[in-house]
């Protein structure tokens, strides 16, 4: 059994990737993944990870690195955020396409400008097609929980795709909780050595990353968008495996009081836990409110998210980052096109909220739901809003 | 200066035309156009390095004639990612070798990292990347493969396109001579990375160019190695021509054929009596509409370099003393 310590959540995510026993970690410092990588340095530097932790010129490069260390055959972590997230964009999409397992951490934080270092989810909503599995951490045991199992999923051969595990900067990245640390064995025994189906090797050399003319490029992408559809199952298999070997059970998509709810708040990331207070409280009041938290984003579980809502009469979508000139955010956009596709008229309104570090209170979603509320039973039409602008 | 490179080469074995490795890791059968000097730069480069190339290309001509798949022209390891970042991939792959190989998961077979470039992939997008990738000490090998310009989009100026040329983004006018800037000098910036190895080669000299790669990849850490590659595409001047333009770039020298081994510089074809430029230009339609005055000028200023050069030359390979 693992032992119960208090511990920063960045520190868990790197200690997450040391049970993992990584190879390579290529790493570019920024706000607010620093304690991530800092802390891997220092478990290389004491010889307590023996792995190589290549201290690169840039994130577009610590991206380039993984995908030659992964294409190598090295287990391959790295973590970023906002500025250097984007700066990758490139690789992103190459490193999914040559069905690389690397993981990587995203401590989810704005985009500039103006320059912001505080949490939003910006950054990857920007990253929101490059062909990843993408999920959402919620507190400090879950990221270290879906690192590990991030590894097991991206590696298996049904999959092979790199896999981004978001956390929320500053709100989670630095903050100490109470997190249970899995023994090695166990994770040893969840988790063997990366075995390559392919790899740069002189014994066998295989060309990778070739030219794809007009008659072999849809296929050669239709080929990655399979794969991620596809490892939506093997993605709920090692989940359900990780809870076998550690008694934690994740999701696709949590539910929190949705029995009997008239209104569902949807959520992802560390805005949940607020969120399940306020429902808690609106409970007590007597109103009719649950919680909906998406923790797997890509590939969308749609089946899943549909089971959860089933008989709710609205939503309340959060969006953590804007759509410039779409109609609703990105989060909201992606359920109200699966609504519309499974024939579902459901009213859904859609707030833009903590953008750039604003705190959201339990007030907020009061006032989200009540104004959710009106709307509805006034038969009116509630467009997409940004959150607490101030006048 | 420490004596790496010096330590590693003592006792290398020369490729001679008798000793000629029959290896071909880029294979017959790529698309490039006729005579393309630095396809066959490449494949001198790749048949130096022998069995355990392990070959990571920029974006580039060379990438795209050797990779339309489902063909590959490629018979070693290879991979191509994208046009900036040759050394962070190559450099990524050296750390996961080394990784696996110090934890005991494959053997150390002795492969080869070697990136291949393109002169705009080298000295303009994937310079901060090269640099990082030399500054950290990985044991790889960079290979420029410079033909003046972005050949692969269609001949437009790189920051190692000479002064005079004409590119399409440089084109000669009423008020332009073409490329007005001087070539960014690569091989010398990174010498001053102080890497073990830095190297420049031409075709026209194949064994001097093959025994420079394989002393590249020879020496533990970072090495460099910078070849002219002769584009007649887009310089404009016959297929036949290649190889005796790569002739006269150094016999007039303004590509001079050098080392610097741990800092120590060393002319390998020392051109006592230099050939005019006009010499040179002449075979090339991208000089074609240079004047006397502007031979008169771009003299001056690769006698300057020559001269530098020498003085390197002089300043660190110190006389012994009496």
């Amino acid at each position: 059994m693992g032992q119960r310590v208090g511990l920063e959540v960045s520190l868990a995510c790197s200690e997450a990737a040391k049970l993992a026993n990584v190879d390579v970690i290529a790493a570019y410092p920024i706000t607010p993944q620093t304690h991530i990588v800092e802390h891997l340095s220092e478990l290389v530097a004491d010889g307590d990870l023996d792995a190589e932790f290549v201290p690169v010129e840039s994130e577009h490069t610590a991206m380039s690195a993984c995908v030659g260390s992964s294409a190598a055959g090295a287990r391959t972590f790295t973590s970023t955020a906002s500025q250097g997230l984007a700066l990758m964009h490139e690789i992103l999409f190459i490193a999914s396409a040559l069905r690389l397992p690397i993981v990587m951490a995203v401590a989810n934080r704005s985009l500039s400008g103006p320059i912001s270092i505080w949490n939003d989810h910006s950054d990857i909503m920007a990253e929101r097609d490059i062909g990843w599995i993408q999920y959402f951490a919620e507190n400090g045991q879950e990221v270290l929980d879906l690192t590990l199992a991030a590894f097991k999923i991206a590696e298996d051969k049904r999959v092979l795709l790199p896999v981004a595990v978001n956390l929320d900067g500053f709100v989670l990245t630095h903050v100490i909780e109470p997190i249970e640390m899995p023994d090695q064995s166990e994770v040893d025994a969840y988790l063997p050595s990366f075995e390559p189906q392919q790899k740069l090797d002189i014994a066998h050399p295989i060309s990778m990353g070739m030219v794809g003319m007009p008659e072999v490029y849809t296929e050669a992408k239709k080929a990655c968008l399979d794969a991620l559809e596809k490892s939506y199952s093997v993605i709920r298999e090692h989940w359900d495996g990780f809870a076998k070997q550690f008694g934690r059970q994740y999701k696709p998509i949590e539910s929190y009081k949705t029995e009997g709810a008239d209104v569902l708040f949807v959520t992802m990331g560390s805005l949940g836990e607020t969120c399940m207070t306020a429902v808690d409280e609106m409970r007590a009041q007597g109103l009719k409110v649950g919680q909906v938290r998406i923790r797997m984003w890509r590939p969308f579980p749609a089946d899943d998210f549909m089971a959860a809502i089933k008989g709710a009469k609205s939503l309340v979508v959060m969006d953590r980052a804007l759509q410039p000139g779409a109609v609703s955010g990105p989060v909201a956009t992606e359920l109200k096109s699966l609504l519309y596709d499974k024939g579902q008229s459901i009213f859904v309104s859609n707030f833009v909220i903590g953008l750039g570090g604003r705190d959201v209170t339990r007030a907020d979603f009061a006032n989200m739901a009540k104004k959710t509320m009106e709307a509805q039973s006034a038969g009116k039409e509630i467009a997409c809003e940004m959150w607490g602008v101030k006048e | 200066m420490n004596n790496i490179a010096a330590k590693a080469l003592e006792n290398f074995e020369k490729i001679t035309a008798k000793k000629m490795p029959l290896i071909e890791p880029l294979s017959k059968g790529h698309r490039a156009c006729q005579g393309c000097g630095e396809v066959l730069a490449m494949r001198l480069a790749a048949k130096a390095v022998g069995e355990g190339l392990i070959a990571v290309s920029a974006t580039g001509c060379m990438e795209i004639i050797s990779s339309p798949y489902p063909q590959t022209a490629w018979e070693c390891p290879w991979i191509h990612v994208a046009f900036e970042n040759a050394a962070a991939v190559a450099s990524g792959v050296e750390a996961g070798r080394k990784a696996l190989i110090r934890k005991g998961r494959i053997k150390d077979d002795g492969a080869k990292v070697v990136a291949f470039a393109g002169d705009g992939a080298t000295a303009d997008i994937g310079l901060q990347a090269l640099s990082g990738a030399m500054e950290r000490g990985h044991d790889m090998t960079y290979i420029c493969l410079d033909n003046e310009a972005y050949m692969n989009t269609g001949i437009q100026r790189s920051s190692s396109t000479p002064y005079g040329a004409m590119t399409t983004t440089t084109p000669p006018g009423k008020k332009s001579k073409g490329q007005v800037t001087w070539k960014k000098n690569m091989p010398m910036i990174i010498a001053a990375h102080n890497v073990p190895y830095v190297a420049t080669a031409s075709p026209a000299w194949h064994l001097d160019l093959m025994n420079k790669v394989k002393k590249a990849v020879t020496v533990p850490g970072p090495a460099y190695v910078h070849i002219y590659a002769p584009c007649p595409t887009g310089w404009r001047c016959a297929p036949e021509q290649a190889l005796q333009t790569a002739k006269q770039v150094v016999e007039c020298r303004m590509f001079p054929l050098y080392e610097v081994i741990d800092g120590r510089f060393v002319l390998t074809k020392d051109i006592k009596k230099p050939i005019s430029i006009e010499e040179y230009f002449k075979a090339q339609r991208r000089f074609r509409h240079l004047k006397q005055e502007d031979f008169e000028y771009i003299q001056k200023r690769v006698d300057w370099d020559y001269e530098r050069l020498l003085a390197l030359v002089k300043a660190t390979n110190p006389e012994p003393a009496e």
